[in-house]
This record gives C-alpha cells, sequence and structure tokens, in this order.
C-alpha cells in the first residue's frame, strides 16, 4: 500500500494553505505564529513552488531563481521568518548588460544608475530625478492607463536604449512589458533601486529548509505528495478541501495556487458570481519561461561574469522579442562557489521568457529536437563571453514552459502569474466565497521574492481578522 | 483604557515595528509614515499587533486614521475603552 501522506493531520483546521509557494508559506508561518491551527499542503516532493531547486547526480544544485532579491526582502524576512533567515541576504557584486546599444556593469542601485545616465546616456540630472521620484511616486491603487512604454518615452524621448536599460531586468525579474502598466513598472523598478539586488546565502534549499523549520517550530502541520483536488464550499462558505481522496475540514482556505486554476479547477466556477466569473475569465496570465541549467566539472571554473548578465543580440529593445521561440535575448545567472559556503562549484543557468503556445502542443520528437537547440544555442550564445565553458561542461539540461507547468501546477506554466488586472480578481475572492483567499503571484506587482512574501502577510492578516470575528459569532451562537 | 495607556499602547508596538527610530519622543500631530519612515507595510503590522493585543479591530477602510497619534488616539479610544 502506498504510504498515506495525510496520516497524523488533524480533523479540522482553522486555516488550510493550498501550495507551497513563498506566499503560502509565509501566510502559513503568520497565522500559525499567532497560535492558528494551519495546514499546509503540498502536491510536490519539495517545498516552494517556484522559489526552488533541484539536484542532480555528481554534486550538482541548480536553483531556478535565487537572484534578485530586492532589498526589502531582509525586512520581510526578518519581520516575518526570522533574523537567521534575513541576516543571510547579501548583497550580489554586480550586473552586467551587453547588447548592441551598450556594455558595462552596474551594481544597479539609484546612484550608480542616475551616473550611468548623466553620463553614458548623456541624460540631463534634473531629468533623470525627476524621472527616479515618478517612478517612486506610484500607487497601485491609481492606475490612471498609462502604459510602462508610454512612461519612459515620456521620460526619455526617442531612446530605445535607455528604454533597454531601465526595462531589461525588471522584464527578467517578472515577465513584464512595455504594454503592461507604468505603475507595476514604477513600483518594482523602486524596489529595486531603493538599495540594489540581493541574493540568499547558502541557496534555494537551505532557505527554504530553514523557513520549513521555522513553521514547525511554530506548530504549522506540513504535507507533501498531498494533492487538493477540490476545495468544499457550502452556502457560499468554506468547509475544507479534498486532498488526495480525502476531505478535511477548515474554516478558512488560502489558495497559494494558480489564480485561474483555483478559481476554475480546485473551487469550480459554480460557486462564483456571472460577474465575477466575467472579470476572472478577462485576466491574462504573465508569459512563461525557459531555462538551461549548467553545471561545471568539478575543480573547473570561469572568470567572474557578473552576477546577473542581460545580454541580447538585438540592436533595440522589444518586449515581444523577448518571449520569442528564436531567442536574441538571454539572462546568464552565474552562481559561484560562494552562493553555497563550502562548495568548490560553478554553475550558469540561462533564463528567457517564452510563450507557453509555441512549446506546448509540440509531438515528442518535435519537442525533444527543439529543446536540443535551446541548449545548443545557449551554449554557443555563452561561448561569446567565455569560449573554453563547452569543455567544462559536466551537466546540462532544459526546462520549457510544460516543465514549469508539471512541477508548480500553474496554468499554461505561467512563471510570473497573472498581469495587473488579476490583483482586483484575486483580492475579490473572499467577497465570493465566505472564509476563501488567494496568495499566490498575481497583477506582477505581487509577484516575485517581495511580492509574494508581502502579498502572503496581506492575506494573512486578514484571515486572522474573520477567524476572529467568526469566532465570537460561534461563541455568541453557543451562548 | 485612558488615553495615556493607549499612547504608551501605541508607542510600544511602534518600538517593536521600527526599533531603530526613536519612539520616545514622537510629535503627536505629525505623520507616523514621515517621522519613522513607515510603509504601507508597517502599517500593516500595527494592524495586526492592535488586534492581537487588544483584540481591536482595523478596516482597511480606516488605515488612513491611523496617520497621526491624535488620529490614531481619537479612532482608538472609543474602540479600547
Amino acid at each position: 500500500m502506498p504510504k498515506d501522506q495525510l496520516q497524523g493531520i488533524k480533523s479540522e483546521y482553522d486555516v488550510i494553505v493550498i501550495g507551497s509557494g513563498l506566499a503560502g508559506l509565509t501566510c502559513a508561518n503568520i497565522l500559525g505564529r499567532m497560535g492558528r491551527r494551519v495546514l499546509v499542503l503540498e502536491h510536490h516532493y519539495q517545498l516552494g513552488g517556484m522559489a526552488t531547486w533541484f539536484k542532480r547526480k555528481r554534486g550538482h544544485i541548480f536553483d531556478i531563481s535565487l537572484h534578485g532579491f530586492p532589498f526589502g526582502m531582509v525586512k520581510s524576512c526578518k519581520r516575518y521568518w526570522s533574523e537567521d533567515i534575513a541576516n543571510r541576504i547579501e548583497p550580489i557584486r554586480g550586473i552586467r548588460f551587453d547588447n548592441p546599444q551598450f556594455s558595462f556593469e552596474t551594481t544597479y542601485d539609484r546612484k550608480d544608475f542616475t551616473r550611468i545616465l548623466v553620463e553614458r546616456f548623456q541624460q540631463p540630472l534634473e531629468r533623470v530625478e525627476a524621472f527616479f521620484d515618478k517612478a517612486r511616486s506610484f500607487n497601485f491603487y491609481d492606475d490612471d492607463g498609462t502604459t510602462t512604454g508610454q512612461f519612459l518615452e515620456r521620460c526619455f524621448p526617442g531612446r530605445n536604449d535607455v528604454h533597454r536599460l531601465l526595462m531589461e531586468p525588471i522584464a527578467y525579474a517578472n515577465g513584464s512589458t512595455l504594454d503592461d502598466p507604468a505603475l507595476s513598472f514604477g513600483i518594482v523598478f523602486s524596489n529595486f533601486m531603493s538599495k540594489g539586488v540581493y541574493i540568499f546565502k547558502g541557496g534555494t534549499d537551505l532557505m527554504i529548509g530553514l523557513m520549513k523549520k521555522e513553521l514547525i517550530r511554530n506548530g504549522v502541520d506540513i504535507r507533501i505528495y498531498s494533492d487538493v483536488e477540490r476545495v468544499l464550499v457550502e452556502e457560499g462558505r468554506v468547509t475544507g478541501v479534498v486532498c488526495n481522496g480525502r476531505s478535511i475540514r477548515a474554516r478558512s482556505v488560502v489558495s497559494n495556487a494558480n489564480l485561474r486554476g483555483t478559481i476554475q479547477r480546485l473551487v469550480g466556477e459554480e460557486h462564483f458570481a456571472p460577474e465575477f466569473l466575467e472579470q476572472a475569465r478577462r485576466v491574462r496570465l504573465s508569459s512563461s519561461s525557459c531555462q538551461v541549467y549548467m553545471g561545471l566539472k568539478p575543480g573547473e571554473s570561469f572568470d567572474y561574469l557578473g552576477d546577473l548578465f542581460f545580454t541580447s543580440t538585438l540592436d533595440h529593445f522589444d518586449s515581444v522579442a523577448l518571449c520569442a521561440k528564436e531567442v536574441t535575448s538571454r539572462t546568464f545567472s552565474c552562481y559561484y562557489p560562494d552562493t553555497r559556503p563550502g562548495s568548490d562549484r560553478y554553475s550558469i543557468v540561462s533564463s528567457t521568457n517564452a510563450n507557453w503556445d509555441d512549446w506546448a502542443n509540440l509531438p515528442p520528437e518535435e519537442y525533444e529536437r527543439e529543446k536540443a537547440k535551446l541548449i545548443e544555442d545557449t551554449i554557443c550564445a555563452l561561448e561569446r563571453y567565455l569560449p573554453d565553458i563547452r569543455g567544462k561542461l559536466d551537466w546540462i539540461e532544459a526546462a520549457t514552459p510544460g516543465t514549469f507547468s508539471r512541477y508548480t501546477k500553474t496554468v499554461h506554466g505561467a512563471t510570473f502569474g497573472t498581469k495587473f488586472e488579476g490583483l482586483s480578481v484575486s483580492k475579490a475572492i473572499p467577497e465570493q466565497i465566505a472564509g476563501l483567499w488567494h496568495a499566490g503571484s498575481v497583477g506582477i506587482i505581487m509577484s516575485g521574492w517581495l511580492g509574494t512574501i508581502n502579498y502572503g502577510v496581506i492575506v494573512s492578516n486578514e484571515v486572522d481578522s474573520y477567524l476572529s470575528r467568526t469566532n465570537t459569532v460561534r461563541a455568541t451562537e453557543e451562548v | 483604557m485612558t488615553r495615556q495607556e493607549i499612547r504608551q499602547a501605541i508607542i510600544d508596538i511602534l518600538a517593536d515595528i521600527a526599533p531603530d527610530e526613536d519612539t520616545a519622543n514622537l510629535k503627536d500631530d505629525v505623520s507616523l509614515r514621515d517621522q519613522l519612515g513607515l510603509d504601507s507595510m508597517d502599517f500593516l503590522d500595527i494592524v495586526m499587533e492592535l488586534r492581537k493585543r487588544y483584540n481591536v479591530e482595523v478596516p482597511s477602510s480606516d488605515y488612513p486614521q491611523l496617520a497621526t497619534m491624535t488620529s490614531c488616539l481619537d479612532y482608538l479610544s472609543p474602540k479600547m475603552a
């Protein structure tokens, strides 16, 4: 008989969290710390969602997205996780760019970007200052319809090279394009510019491992290999979930699954009002990704290439081209031995944004052929900078939108959640079904490391309030 | 709780949220955001702590009432009386 993954769980919980992405884990931790009875259910064999890593033989470990913490992560980890976790967040050394328009290295913060924009791109200081101040002043609740492209054009007219400098790393971080709202660009860009880019020293595995310890310390029950098939709803109110074929009662449920999957697969459209469904169906998913993971032979190394290296062969910047199957732009995340103190390994992960439709319906042989081409093209692109890299590689493999979909169960392998309109739909879910929340990557600003942690916090506050209120009602009824 | 006790309760919460700031000498009519460099997540923490410590509920539509110490006291006094 297969092992019963749900062995030892309680008969009822205050909160069940579906999925263990960073938003789900953070929400679970805060509620556990407040003394709520919390259960986290994860279908995969490891926690973290897109905050993930994988191991291969001969000691290779690959991180999916470890580079690119904004400084705000230090505060959020300290407050909602632990001092120990926060203290392991360290600045990266440098970010490089190389494309037909420019080539240099930067610390990626306001001070250095101001210098670069003034000296290299010949922009007047007042214009640069005005741009930074405007970017920082955006609020998520006042969308005036301005797109990022329009905003950048207004600030730096006719300067496609400047637009590229400002937008390329953000597109890498959250899959957004020049057509997305200026406010989502402004918020995310300003988060990074406040103090540069950080990394978690010790790797994603250590980070998630420490978080798991913290959750257990706070009394949270965690089960892996536990696939939630259904959220149970009675008379417009959540009553529990069905997981691995078994019903588990809960006073509230937080879905850290993909927004569309939550509404259509887990809850079922019949439980929502028609106007809400109409709004939900209009939510666009963000793009997916392809990655190529390259591990060097033990003892081999490469010269410093920056921590994040944005490369492109396209002579101008164009959001559509970033996702195209004919790849012209790649971001190399370079992992040096100091990523995991004590290790002597070097590895490189190449990332490109990608469209689900380009990969989803290929016949098996063609899919394999395309994957092999992706790997070969990536090595060739890397050889421009590291001519002898091919001979040093020991392990190489690729992930496509289908790979991300399989491991995270996101609809269409959306690695960055939804476009901006997803945020209001996500936030409106509890108005549709009492006791149900969604906390996951939505609306561009609630995606990425900081966005998802903070969305988990916001939702935990609402869940806690709901649990306090419904407790009072219950106590009164009993009297 | 008296107004003075509520003031102290708020200061205790702020001291935990902004440990590096001087919370002892707050000006009652200057925005907390400006005096302590608070952001929207900090205000969320204040709301969570008020619920945890004093069982006081502050709905999100009332967050602007927490702008200054005086507005906090005016808003919270009836709830924490």
